[in-house]
């Protein structure tokens, strides 16, 4: 019987169709090498046009604890990661009993033969592979065996769900960069699990992929390779790191890339360096010197960096450095849990360091992991200042759909700076004087030929000559320049995205990762007659539309990623007249927000309102 | 007049610059700070070395010889930074432009205890500069208290009796691996100018530990670290007499009793034996050097170990000859069709 004719058989017996629109999890244990197969499976259905997503929820551990790998699949583009999936790979005996007592009603399970466990589930849909009898017969070597076991639950899925074999062949064509041995072993057993499937198993359950016309220009990328190439495009030249989870992929995809894109063609030499430093301690402070000297310098942590970052971070705003320093955010305090995705480093981020200061936070949305890696530079160079990148785990490590990155439309936007030739047409410079009015002085280079390009730079109080002072009224001018800075930076960072529906008195605010649950929530809240409109932030200083949105509605809903609300307290600072207008809908358990999450909290307030 | 005519005596060095040019700020060190001494002799020897001081970096952490780069060479730009991390912000602005010297100042608390981690692996890297530690034993600006280099037993003039054994820089700086490692005593300026021209010389990280008196809290004369000890102790390990490239003077000593380090710039240094045989290029000589200082607790000067063609991190990290700091947005950001292949391995 063919898999047409099967299918028609089910339909028949009355079970729904789903046609992309359902989420698998793919239960492992960690170093089984099953990462592999979980994204060939996801390349595949990206290759089919069909909008996918995928997320890691794995432990801090090398080998050996429980993983899960959650794939949606959503012809409506809806991919934020639901609470409950319909099919289940089970690979781990230590949790399937767990694992299945979490599917959705009708679900489907396959697992691996070699697996005992009570069914305990009458409404599930049973699928075995002999997943280790297929390793074993497909001629890898013993110790490869394990590895290339995923692929028999990659062949009995593409079966399940119709999944073109000849995509999986180009998805593992990619993963293994063209390597002719690797593929044919892997796709081997894609075959031969496919081919047992069709011959032995019976297909009862309604769940299938199909084909979409493909939506041009999308690729599939994770944000720390995307923040990595936005960089290289916005000229990075200098990046100084210490390794972190969730960050360190960041710094990698640097040292993947920077070779083939900023080497010399014609003489050959490096125009980067990279420098694993010994903590964040220095690499900040590298990053900080390079700043200094007048190359473009990065660095990339996680919170933990950060909080050791903190020191010259102050010095990098007081001293008026350039630097970037991206977040990848993951669940603190302390060490938390280093392999969970949290938003909670907002607050710091944005008054880091002791005594005043406020900086400029950029917010990446899943699009925007390219462009900002190349406009913190200019917005770096521009303001004299550090300039944070907040993602975090679930943007930076995870796979997205997203469009194609979109070369730099400005040209680099190196700031102000004097060359040797403008002194001598102005005879010196005060090197903090605001002769412009926006805040921020000019600067010179070392190596800067003329007799007077020289200040002494200091995180000690200093007049408009850089020169020591304790003079109250310098420190006070001072401190209103810096001031007037900020102000700047308000028209300089990228302005909040908004999104109206039609008769919506309800606003949601929230930002970078977030983004699909918020917009999956607004469209299941819209069916039920909640219309919503929604303001995604993307930099701290708040634009004035910020205020403007939090006017227009009786209640806004302040959507993050974090226990405390720090994206709420933040607008109540900022915004204090509205601050009767916001709710904070703060969540926080180590996983990406799902659409439920937000749909039930403005649902309950309005029967509350009833 | 007879005045004009007659021949002006030098006051210009080879690029027409005078010493007023290499000088800083009024200093706000203590009267008799040893840091002064060890400014003028930055000043002096800057000068006579004709650097052009556009050409060169200050650096410093936090604390009295942290604020001295402000007291020499105004026409250098200065970066005085946090407490024990001027290593890191020194190595970022030279591997950002590495076409630039840098002197570093820093003091025993900055260096052996707040910095202790970021020196050394400052002197792991080779990062090219001067790295002087101003090494008085004792914290000046907060009013007294003991550093990690001051000697078991040492009392201070608040009464207190330090417990703990001292931590020694140079063996610190050896055992990370340094490259060019000496000590000094800020009493002694021959001797610092002369080490100070070698250690500009050196390639790589050239340290340099110069005990400098602090005349207010630590300068008894029965402290290792004050001038009265240091005068009666100071055990020279040679004479030494550095050699500028461009000169071609021929000193005469005695054959066996010269040793000559030659540097990457083409100077070197003389080395003349005084007493002990020690061979500074010997890194086991070194530290035996020092353990047998700590142990008959002597006060021996002087080049204690260089290895002058010990690979930078600037030649190890594969830069080119343009500088990080210099390149161009043309050589800084990709083209737009580099991008189109990059879009192309992730759709």
């Amino acid at each position: 019987m063919s898999v047409q004719s099967r299918l028609a058989v089910v339909e028949k017996s009355g079970v729904t169709r789903k046609v992309n629109d359902f989420s698998i999890v793919v239960a492992t244990v960690n170093g089984s090498g099953s990462q592999t197969a979980n994204g060939v499976i996801l390349r595949s259905l990206f290759a089919m046009g069909i909008p996918v997503s995928g997320k890691n929820l794995f432990p801090s551990n090398i080998q050996g604890l429980a993983t899960w790998f959650t794939i949606r699949a959503n012809a409506a583009g809806f991919v934020a990661r639901t609470d409950q999936s319909e099919i289940l790979i089970a690979m781990n005996r230590t949790t399937v009993i767990e694992d299945l007592k979490g599917l959705a009603e009708g679900g489907v399970c396959l697992y691996a033969d070699d697996m005992a466990f009570e069914k305990s589930r009458g409404d599930v849909h049973y699928y075995a592979i002999p997943a280790t009898r297929l390793a074993r017969e497909s001629g890898a070597e013993a110790s490869l065996r394990p590895y290339v076991a995923n692929m028999a639950y990659v062949g009995g899925l593409a079966w399940l769900l119709g999944i073109e074999l000849s995509e999986v062949e180009s998805a593992l064509a990619a993963h293994f960069r063209g390597k002719a041995k690797a593929v044919a072993l892997n796709f081997g057993v894609v075959q031969a699990a496919h081919k047992h499937a069709a011959e032995n198993l019976t297909k009862t359950d309604g769940f299938r992929v199909e084909r979409m016309p493909a939506e041009a220009g999308m690729i599939l990328v994770d944000g720390n390779t995307a923040a990595a190439l936005g960089a290289i495009y916005g000229g990075v030249s200098f990046a100084a790191w210490y390794p972190i989870t969730p960050a360190s992929s960041l710094a990698e995809g640097l040292q993947d890339y920077l070779p083939q894109l900023r080497r010399d063609p014609t003489t050959g030499e490096n125009h980067f360096l990279m420098v694993q430093a010994e903590d964040e301690l220095g690499a900040l402070g590298m990053a900080v010197g390079a700043g200094w000297m007048g190359a473009r310098s990065m660095t990339s942590t996680s919170g933990p960096g950060l909080s050791l970052m903190a020191e010259f971070s102050g010095l990098a705003h007081y001293a008026e450095v350039p630097v970037v320093i991206w977040d990848v955010q993951r669940m603190g305090p302390s060490t938390g849990l280093p392999t969970r995705v949290s938003q909670g480093d907002l607050l710091f981020a944005h008054f880091i360091g002791h005594g005043d200061g406020r900086q400029v936070v950029l917010l990446p949305g899943p699009n925007e992991c390219f462009e900002f890696g190349w406009r913190a530079f200019d917005l770096a160079e521009r303001l004299q200042a550090p300039i944070f990148v907040l993602s975090d785990l679930d943007l930076g490590m995870n796979l997205w759909r997203v469009p194609s990155f979109r070369y730099p439309d400005q040209p680099m936007d190196r700031g102000k700076v004097l060359s040797a030739e403008d002194l001598a047409r102005l005879g010196g410079f005060a090197r903090y004087k605001d002769v412009d009015g926006d805040g921020i002085g000019w600067r010179t280079l070392p190596g800067n030929s003329h007799p007077r390009s020289a200040y002494f730079t200091r995180g000690t109080g200093h007049d408009e000559n850089a020169a020591y002072s304790e003079d109250p009224q310098v420190w006070e001018a001072n401190m209103a320049r810096l001031a007037r800075k900020y102000q700047t930076a308000k028209g300089l960072v990228p302005s909040p995205v908004v999104e109206h529906m039609s008769g919506s008195r309800i606003g949601l605010v929230g930002f970078g990762s977030t983004d699909p649950a918020i917009q999956e929530a607004r469209h299941i809240l819209a069916q039920g007659g909640l219309p919503s409109d929604y303001l995604r932030l993307r930099a701290i200083p708040f634009a004035d539309e910020v205020g403007r949105f939090l006017a227009e509605h009786p209640v806004n809903w302040v959507v993050e990623l974090n226990s405390d609300g720090q994206m709420h307290s933040l607008l109540k600072i900022y915004f204090a007249e509205h601050a009767g207008r916001m709710r904070s809908l703060a969540h926080n358990d180590g996983l990406p927000l799902t659409a439920r999450r937000v749909v039930q909290a403005v649902r309950d307030e309005k029967e509350e309102e009833r | 007049m007879t005045v004009a005519t007659a021949p002006k005596k030098a006051t210009t060095n080879l690029i027409g610059l005078e010493k007023s040019d290499y000088r800083g700020l009024e200093t706000t060190l203590c009267q008799g700070c040893g840091h002064n001494s060890i400014v003028s002799q930055i000043v002096a020897v800057c000068f006579e070395l004709s650097i052009p001081p556009e050409q060169l970096i200050k650096v410093s952490g936090i604390g009295c010889s942290s604020k001295a780069p402000a007291y020499f060479m105004n026409r250098a730009h200065g970066f005085n930074g946090l407490h024990g991390r001027m290593p890191s912000a020194a190595t970022g602005a030279i591997l950002a432009n590495h076409s630039m010297r840098a002197i570093g100042m820093s003091g025993d608390g900055d260096t052996a205890n707040i910095g202790m981690g970021q020196f050394k692996h400052m002197v792991r890297r080779n990062v090219p500069m001067v790295y002087i530690v101003a090494n008085n034993g004792v914290y000046g600006l907060t009013k007294g208290q003991f550093s990690a280099t001051a000697e078991q037993g040492l009392e201070l003039k608040k009464g207190l009796q330090n417990k703990l054994p001292p931590i020694d820089i140079c063996l610190e700086a050896l055992i990370g691996g340094a490259s060019f490692v000496a000590r000094s005593f800020a009493g002694d300026p021959r001797q610092l100018s002369t080490l100070l021209k070698a250690a500009l010389a050196h390639k790589g990280t050239a340290v340099l530990d110069v005990i400098s008196p602090c005349v207010i809290f630590n300068n008894k004369d029965e402290s290792p670290k004050s001038y009265a000890w240091g005068r009666e102790h100071e055990e020279p390990l040679h004479d030494l007499t550095y050699v500028p490239e461009r000169d071609e003077i021929v000193i005469s000593y005695e054959p066996g009793e010269i040793t000559s380090v030659a540097f990457a710039d083409g100077s070197s240094l003389r080395l003349k034996k005084i007493e002990v045989d020690h061979d500074p290029t010997s890194r086991l000589a070194a530290l035996t050097l020092i353990e047998e200082s700590r142990t008959q607790g002597t006060f021996v000067t002087g080049l204690i170990y260089v290895n002058p063609t010990q690979p930078t991190f600037v030649e190890i990290s594969g830069l080119g000859t343009t500088p990080l700091a210099r390149l161009t947005p043309a050589q800084m950001r990709p083209t737009e069709e580099t991008l189109r292949d990059i879009n192309a391995r992730f759709a």
